[in-house]
C-alpha cells in the first residue's frame, strides 16, 4: 500500500532550530508497521530522520510516539490500522517530556519521577540470606501492575501533567502502588503519605487516557484509584481529595443521588472559610444566571433501598 | 423509540438548563422518554474509587429497574454514561461477580439479567435516529458558524467499554452532528482532553488551566460555540472560564453549549425554552449570529 507519514521534525542543531512536519511518502507492504515504514525512510529516503527502537517485539518500550495524536508502540502499530482514508498517518514525538530531536524525546524527567517513588522494596525486619518468599496467590493481583516497560506513553498523554509538570504522573504512581501492594513491603504507611502530597494521588484527573493508551494493559489510572482508597483506609484523608470522594459517597448514600451544593462545602470543610469565600463569585454568578443547585434537595424515590445497598456492600469490604 | 430516561444529578442541579432542552429536543424528534425517578447516582468514577463493587451494584439496580421497563437507558451525560458503560462491562465479563451483585439486588426484588442497552443521546442521534433523519428537522441550519466539540473523557475512553468496535462511528459522532445542523467542525487536539472538573475542588490552578488550554486553543482557531454532551465539562468549561480569563489575563468568552441545545436551535426551537440565558458565558452574541446566518 501507498501511505504518506506525515512526520514532526525538530533538530536542535539546525540555525533555525524550527518545528515542522515533513511528508514521506512510501510503498510498504499492508502488514507493515508504523516502525517498519519509519525506518524506511530513515534507511531509504532521509537518513537525517531521528527516532528510537530495539526489540521491535513490544518488549523493550523504546519506540513509544504519538500516532495521529495519541501515544503507541510504534512496532505494535499496523499502518493500516492507523491510515485515514487517504492513507495518511500522522507521527510525533511523546509528549510531556523534552524533545531531543525528531522522535526521540529525553526520558528524564520519566525517570526522575520513578526514582522519586522509592520504587524498591523496604521490608521489615532483618534481610533474609536467600530471596524474600511470597506465596504466589499473595503476588497475582501485582502481575497487571508489572507487566509495565516503561515506555512512557501513559505519561506522553496524561491531562493532568500537560498542566503541571509536577504531577507525578501515571507510570510512577502505578508503580507506586507495586510496592504498596506488595505482600513484602512494610513501608505502606510512609509511602501513601508520600503518594498523597501535593503532585501525588489526588491531582490524576480521572480521564482515563493512560488505561487508553497503555500497550501492556497496566492501567495506571485504576491503580491510582487503589492508592486513593488505600491512602483513606490507612488515615491519610484530611486532604480536599479525600474528602470530596468521602464527601460524595455520604451524600450518596443519604438521598439517593449527588446534592452538588454541599459537596464543595464539605469537600473544603465547613469552616475553611478562605476556601468558602473563595466559592462566593461563582456561587453568586452561578445564582444570577438561575444555575444554583437547589437549596433544599430532594433525594430519590426509594432512598431507603439505596441506602440499603451501600450499608450492604460497605459492610462486605 | 421509547426510552428509560436517565438524566443523572447535574441536569437537575448545577445545570438545570439541560433537562428542559434535552426532553424537548426529544419530544420534537419523535424519541419517547419515560424518566427513571427512582434510579440512583451512577457514582460518577468517584464513588468507584473507594469502592467499585457499590457503583457497580447500584448501576446493576437502575439496569434491572430498565430491564423491567423493558426498554433501553438514555443518558445525557457522558459521566453517566461511560460509568454506566463500565459497570455494564465488568458485569457481563464476569457472571460469578454478576450473581454476587444480584444477591444484593434480591432483596428489592431485582434482578439484572445482563441484556440492558444504555445510551447517550448522542449516539441515539446517530444510530437510532439517523443523521439522515435528523437532517430532515433542521429548520434554522447553523450555516456560517464554527463549533468546537467536546465529548468529556468517559463518552471516549476507554473503547472497550464503550463499544466503539461494534460502533466505530461513536468516534467522531459529534462532529458529523455538527456538520448535520449546518455548522462547520473546529477541529482542536482537546475535543477528547479532560476539562478539568474532576479535580476542580483539589487542585484549582489545574483544572481552571485546562479550561483555559481548551477554550483558547478552540477561539484561536476561529470557534464561535463549543459544544459537549456532558454537563459536567459545561460546569467546569462555561462556569469556570472566567477565573480562566483572570489566570491567562485574557478574555475568552467562548459559548459552551449543550448538546441538545445546539441540536433544539438548528430546529428552530426557542433558546429561553432550552435555558440558553441561563449559562455563566452569555450565548447572546452567538444566538444573534443564527438569525443572520441562516
Amino acid at each position: 500500500m501507498e501511505v504518506t507519514l506525515n512526520v514532526k521534525r525538530f533538530d536542535p542543531e539546525s540555525n533555525d532550530k524550527n518545528v515542522h512536519f515533513q511528508e514521506y511518502n512510501l510503498e510498504v507492504e499492508d502488514h507493515c508497521t508504523v516502525l517498519d515504514a519509519l525506518v524506511k525512510v530513515r534507511e531509504e529516503v532521509d537518513g537525517s530522520l531521528a527516532l528510537r527502537c530495539s526489540c521491535r517485539a513490544s518488549i523493550c518500550g523504546s519506540c513509544s510516539m504519538r500516532v495521529n495524536g495519541h501515544a503507541k508502540l510504534v512496532c505494535k502499530t499496523k499502518i493500516r490500522d492507523v491510515a485515514n482514508n487517504d492513507n495518511q498517518v500522522t507521527v510525533e514525538p511523546m509528549n510531556n517530556m523534552p524533545v531531543v530531536k525528531d522522535l526521540v524525546t529525553d526520558m528524564k524527567p520519566f525517570w526522575d519521577k520513578i526514582r522519586a517513588i522509592q520504587p524498591w522494596l523496604q521490608p521489615e525486619g532483618e534481610v533474609p540470606e536467600r530471596e524474600y518468599i511470597a506465596p504466589n496467590e499473595t503476588m497475582q493481583h501485582l502481575t497487571g501492575v508489572m507487566s509495565c516497560i516503561m515506555c512512557g506513553a501513559c505519561v506522553s498523554d496524561c491531562t493532568a501533567l500537560e498542566v503541571d509538570e509536577n504531577f507525578i504522573g501515571p507510570a510512577a504512581l502505578a508503580k507506586a502502588y507495586r510496592f504498596v501492594a506488595d505482600p513484602r513491603d512494610d513501608a505502606s504507611t510512609s509511602r501513601l503519605k508520600m503518594y498523597g502530597e501535593s503532585g501525588g494521588i489526588w491531582d490524576c484527573t480521572r480521564c482515563m487516557e493512560c488505561i487508553q493508551v497503555c500497550p501492556k494493559g497496566v492501567a495506571p489510572m485504576e491503580r491510582i484509584m487503589n492508592l486513593r482508597d488505600k491512602a483513606i483506609e490507612a488515615g491519610f484523608s484530611n486532604n480536599n481529595g479525600a474528602r470530596h470522594t468521602e464527601a460524595f459517597i455520604e451524600l450518596v448514600k443519604h438521598s439517593g443521588r449527588l446534592d452538588e451544593l454541599r459537596l464543595p462545602i464539605k469537600t473544603f470543610g465547613m469552616f475553611n472559610f478562605p476556601a468558602l469565600i473563595g466559592l462566593l463569585p461563582v456561587g453568586l454568578r452561578a445564582i444570577r444566571r438561575g444555575k444554583m443547585p437547589p437549596i433544599i434537595h430532594k433525594a430519590i424515590p426509594g432512598a431507603d433501598k439505596v441506602r440499603r445497598i451501600f450499608e450492604k456492600v460497605e459492610g462486605k469490604k | 423509540m421509547k426510552y428509560a430516561f436517565f438524566p443523572g444529578c447535574v441536569s437537575r442541579g448545577g445545570c438545570p438548563e439541560l433537562y428542559p432542552a434535552a426532553v424537548s429536543v426529544c419530544e420534537r424528534l419523535g424519541i419517547e422518554l419515560e424518566v427513571m425517578e427512582g434510579a440512583s447516582c451512577t457514582g460518577a468514577g468517584v464513588l468507584q474509587e473507594k469502592n467499585q463493587r457499590l457503583g457497580d451494584t447500584l448501576n446493576a439496580r437502575t439496569f434491572a429497574m430498565a430491564e423491567a421497563m423493558d426498554m433501553p437507558i438514555m443518558t445525557i451525560c457522558s459521566t453517566c454514561q461511560g460509568t454506566m458503560s463500565q459497570a455494564h462491562k465488568r458485569l457481563a465479563d464476569d457472571p460469578a461477580y454478576m450473581a454476587e451483585v444480584n444477591e444484593t439486588l434480591a432483596e428489592e426484588g431485582l434482578e439484572y439479567k445482563g441484556e440492558v442497552i444504555v445510551k447517550h443521546l448522542l449516539w441515539i442521534l446517530v444510530e437510532d435516529v439517523g443523521l439522515e433523519k435528523l437532517k430532515n428537522y433542521i429548520t434554522t441550519p447553523l450555516g456560517g458558524l464554527k463549533i468546537a466539540p467536546f465529548y468529556g473523557c468517559y463518552l471516549i475512553r476507554p473503547t472497550g467499554a464503550l463499544g466503539f468496535d461494534e460502533h466505530p462511528e461513536r468516534e467522531d459522532s459529534l462532529e458529523r452532528v455538527i456538520e448535520i445542523l449546518g455548522a462547520e467542525v473546529v477541529e482542536f487536539a482537546g475535543k477528547t482532553k479532560c476539562c478539568g472538573f474532576p479535580i476542580l475542588t483539589i487542585n484549582e490552578k489545574n483544572s481552571v488551566a485546562m479550561v483555559a488550554n481548551h477554550t483558547l486553543d478552540a477561539k484561536e482557531l476561529g470557534a464561535d460555540a463549543m459544544v459537549t454532551p456532558c454537563p459536567l465539562c459545561h460546569l467546569n468549561l462555561d462556569g469556570f472560564q472566567p477565573k480562566a480569563a483572570a489566570q491567562r489575563r485574557t478574555t475568552i468568552d467562548l459559548p459552551i453549549l449543550h448538546l441538545p441545545q445546539v441540536v433544539g436551535l438548528a430546529m428552530g426551537m426557542d433558546p429561553k425554552s432550552m435555558g440558553l440565558n441561563r449559562h455563566i458565558i452569555s450565548t447572546k452574541k452567538f444566538l444573534s449570529r443564527i438569525a443572520v446566518e441562516a
